[in-house]
């Protein structure tokens, strides 16, 4: 069954130009993602994940520039858009909710006048727009609707805050919700809550999601593929089942050693030595190179390119031998891998 | 309403600030070195003439009872003599107080219109030239006497180019506005300057915070994320501040009032200090700091309504 | 790849003005300063002639070699009245701010760490005193001790300790519930050690970057009360006073008026040209 392509994501670059130095938030990614998926994207703080997401909607903090590459929504390219057509797919296609919900709503504005921004290009009354308005709170989980809509931000609980985001986000309905770690500022049991709201509306909803995290667990939770990010570029992209059982980056690898593991009680997390590298002055070469293990020359001068190491299976590494001997974390018969395998 | 409530508190609060004023202007007054009633009759005058006057005066009584007798006369609408005019100090203040209130009131009105958009602009428009330029005109504001600017103002647009009259009041209603326009302009310039810079640096904080971008998203028109989010957050603290200046300029109507020659309760204020007029000067300081108190009021009830995040 | 990052490099021009302003301000305002200091300190050496010299035969003389910036209604010579007027209008600057700012700051210190009843009386004072537009406030002041220069520093240290005082309260009083303070207390230090050594530093800042603005407002009030009749009395040269002389006679004599306030400005300029830079710098370094 063929599923239609949403999004196509082509080597994509976003620059931010400071006065002395450039720093390459996004490096020359690409990805597909494709109707009713969930697609992850995980990495560390500042590998690019969040610039990613923000250069799909030209929401980029000053003094970020999308500086290359394509970006096809429905065949149309956002790079190209001028103000105005980028305004059509903002909240009506895609839209992208934030960390932090404090920060995200207007501290001044009510509840209610925010939720009816989402409906700004209807030709609802006023009743109308509140009765939808209040339809949604109740979708996302908000009890006594009625009465919380008339109130203002600080009194609202961060869980709840971000069930309000949500609500506004997807007012227009869109296709495409980019989700820019939708959970971390929340407390573990919120988390749950929250991650399982996201899917039941995509169900409802048929939308696809982008969910970028720093967190294994939730991609493990929510996503169908996902892409590994470093340093501003995609080091390994597969399905998130291969991606746990059958790993093919030194990097990816490496983030997972560095999850405590059950089974092997007692053993020690394995954190990554040395520190993430400054995107501002990246060394030539792989950029994982001077944290990997497995790094020898050649890595530490060109830079591999991507490629497909098993369909559907890529990875942007220079020994396919020694990243073929990694074994994931959960073990997985070959055949229940599907096409994938 | 929460802001009822709020309200009387503060009025209650009020009344021991008002006491303390009341006494603090007394005092000052009777520290004044000097014999009102000397002064009255004349460095010729017999003593005992001066004792007499002295005793007509009440001067001779305990401080706490001239105290209490002067603020039941307020309190009952008696606001004394002056000495130089000669009339009950009452009937001379009312017009005054309304051309130092449009003074003041054309002032902010100007600040305002100055300062909002090129506030706002030079805050969108960040490090670019025309921010640059606007700061530094805004340094400059601060840093020039105000008397010497209107009187710059008056040479150039009164003497030089005529649009303006050199000073002094008139009879008919647009004639005064006339009057007022350099005035207002010389009061409001360091307003002006602070509102602008106040202005530029909220507008440059609040660009970055995510609400704006998250409001942005839903794919609303630029126009309405500058008024309702940018602007509707960063006025809140220029608002304030505005306010802030009024009781400033309230104070400035001395100086602009004497360079330009206006008849309000500044330029009163002065002269009657240089006339020895000390029942007037009660009476205009007293005016002067409940007009304060009153804008601090304001102030806080007006912050109240602009930030739903302060409980009252 | 280089390409287009190169397409956005004209930013770099934008960028440059930029820094020019921001770091540039404190030494430009350093340079006026110092200027104007000099003025002060050697003001024979920059004109021979009297200030106080009256001239019959030269009233209302128009700028020329002889008088650079004309002559006043007495046929005193301007131009060496403002030089020599350097002086008194940069001491009302200078040491009008240094009283309030040090009996502020220690009030604010006291007042903010301590609160009791020591914080609750000069709060109301300064709720009373805060009732009263400054300008009002500086000439009911004036009006009970007389005018001249030596009534116009005590008006001014009466008014002007009161927003440092409310400055470094309120940071004090973040700062008292810092951590560092926390583990200090705990750690045993003395009161007046914390606040030493602790708590000063920390507050200090933005009571210097207010002192910067503060020199400029002092000095304006001083030359104000002047110009008012109130302060520096005649024949003594101060800006404010020069200027208060020539407003009658603007018409025919605008020299008279202008040239002081220019000097005003400038200095003031200078002054916030330095607070700035401060400012700037203060912030930075922060981070």
């Amino acid at each position: 069954m063929e599923k239609e392509k949403l999004l196509e994501v082509k080597d994509l670059k976003t620059y931010f130009l400071l006065r002395d130095e450039t720093v390459k938030a996004v490096d020359g990614v690409s990805f597909d993602v494709y109707e009713g998926e969930t697609f992850g994207l995980v990495g560390e703080s500042g590998c690019g994940k969040s610039q990613t997401c923000r250069s799909i909607l030209k929401l980029l903090k000053r003094p970020g520039e999308i500086v290359g590459g394509e970006i096809l929504y429905k065949g149309q390219d956002i790079v190209k858009m001028d103000k105005n057509e980028i305004r059509n797919i903002r909240g009506k296609e895609i839209s992208i909710i934030f960390q932090e919900p404090m920060t995200s709503l207007n501290p001044v504005l009510k509840i209610k006048t925010q939720m009816f921004e989402a409906f700004h290009d209807s030709n609802m009354s006023k009743q109308e727009k509140l009765e939808k308005a209040i339809e949604l709170l109740k979708l996302v989980g908000i009890p006594s609707p009625e009465t919380r809509i008339e109130e203002y931000t600080h009194q609202f609980s961060g869980g709840m805050r971000q069930r309000a985001m949500i609500a506004c986000a997807l007012g227009a309905r869109p296709k495409l919700l980019l989700a820019d770690e939708p959970t971390t500022a929340l407390d573990v049991t919120i988390q749950d809550q929250i991650l399982k709201l996201i899917n039941s509306l995509k169900d409802e909803l048929k939308m696809s999601v982008i969910l970028v995290t720093h967190d294994l667990g939730v991609v493990a939770q929510m996503c169908d593929r996902v892409a590994v990010m470093y340093a501003g570029i995609i080091v390994e992209m597969t399905d998130t089942v291969t991606l746990f059982s059958k790993p093919r980056h030194p990097y990816t690898y490496a983030l997972m050693g560095s999850l405590p593991d059950q089974s092997k009680r007692g053993s020690r997390l394995e954190p990554i030595t040395g520190a993430p590298p400054n995107l501002a002055n990246l060394p030539a070469g792989c950029p994982f190179a001077p944290r990997c293990k497995y790094a020898e020359e050649i890595c530490r001068q060109e830079r591999p390119e991507i490629f497909e190491i098993e369909p559907g299976h890529l990875t942007r590494c220079h020994f396919p031998d020694k990243v073929r001997t990694f074994t994931g974390i959960i073990d997985v018969p070959a055949e229940e891998v599907g096409n994938n395998g | 309403m929460a802001q009822l409530n709020y309200l009387f508190k503060r009025l209650l609060q009020m009344i021991p600030v008002l006491f303390f004023v009341t006494v603090l202007i007394f005092t000052m007054i009777r520290l004044i070195p000097g014999d009102p009633a000397r002064t009255l009759l004349g460095e010729m005058a017999l003593e005992e003439d001066v004792q007499r006057l002295r005793e007509l005066m009440g001067l001779n009584k305990p401080y706490t009872t001239q105290y209490f007798i002067w603020m039941k006369g307020i309190l009952t609408g008696d606001l004394g003599r002056s000495l130089v005019y000669k009339m009950p100090v009452k009937d001379m203040i009312l017009p005054r107080l309304r051309i130092t209130i449009s003074l003041t009131f054309l002032s902010m009105l100007f600040a305002v219109i100055l300062s909002f958009p090129l506030g706002y602009m030079a805050g969108k428009n960040k490090d670019k030239l025309g921010d640059q330029v606007i700061r530094v005109t805004a340094l400059a504001a601060i840093s020039m006497p105000t008397f010497w600017v209107g009187l710059l103002l008056m040479i150039l647009f009164g003497v030089k180019l005529h649009w303006f009259p050199v000073g002094g009041w008139a009879e008919t209603p647009a004639e005064q506005f006339k009057a007022l326009v350099l005035p207002a302009l010389t009061s409001c310039l360091m307003t002006t300057a602070l509102l602008m810079r106040n202005l530029r640096n909220s507008v440059v904080d609040i660009s970055i915070l995510d609400y704006v971008d998250f409001a942005r998203s839903k794919g609303i028109t630029e126009t309405r994320v500058s008024t309702m989010h940018i602007l509707r957050n960063a006025l809140i603290t220029t608002v304030t501040l505005l306010m802030m200046r009024m009781a400033w300029m309230l104070g400035g109507s001395v100086v602009i009032e004497t360079v330009f020659s206006l008849p309000g309760m500044g330029k009163l204020m002065i002269d009657s200090i240089f006339g020895r007029d000390y029942a007037v000067v009660q009476v205009l300081v007293l005016a002067f700091s409940m007009l304060v108190i009153v804008m601090n009021l304001i102030t806080d009830i007006l912050y109240s309504f602009l930030d739903p995040r302060v409980a009252l | 790849m280089d390409n287009s990052t190169q397409k956005f490099r004209k930013r770099k021009k934008q960028d440059t003005f930029k820094m020019m302003i921001r770091n540039k301000s404190f030494v430009a305002g350093s340079i006026i300063v110092f200027i104007v200091l000099i003025l002060a300190l050697f003001p024979g050496a920059f004109t021979n002639q009297d200030p106080i010299e009256l001239d019959p035969q030269a009233i209302f003389a128009p700028p020329s070699p002889e008088h650079l910036f004309g002559t006043d209604n007495y046929g005193r010579d301007i131009y060496s009245r403002v030089i020599y007027a350097t002086k008194i209008d940069l001491q009302l600057g200078v040491f009008g701010v240094s009283i309030p700012f040090v009996i502020g700051t220690i009030l604010g210190l006291l007042t903010g760490y301590y609160g009791g009843l020591l914080d609750t009386i000069v709060m109301r004072i300064l709720d009373v005193m805060m009732a009263f537009p400054f300008t009002i406030l500086m000439i009911a002041i004036m009006a009970v001790l007389g005018s001249g220069i030596r009534n116009t520093y005590i008006a001014i240290w009466l008014t002007g300790w009161m927003t440092f005082c409310r400055l470094v309260r309120s940071e004090t009083m973040v700062a008292k519930n810092s951590e560092y303070v926390m583990a200090a207390k705990v750690a045993g230090f003395s009161d007046r050690r914390i606040l030493l050594r602790h708590v000063l530093p920390n507050v200090i800042s933005s009571a210097v970057v207010y002192l910067a603005s503060d020199i400029v407002m002092c000095m304006l009030t001083g030359a104000s009360m002047s110009f008012l009749g109130l302060g520096v009395q005649p024949p003594t040269p101060e800006w404010g006073s020069i200027l208060s002389t020539g407003r009658g006679f603007i018409s025919f004599a605008p020299w008279i008026t202008i040239f002081p306030g220019l000097f005003l400005s400038i200095t003031g300029i200078g002054f916030s040209l330095m607070g700035d830079g401060l400012t700037d710098f203060l912030r930075t370094k922060g981070r």
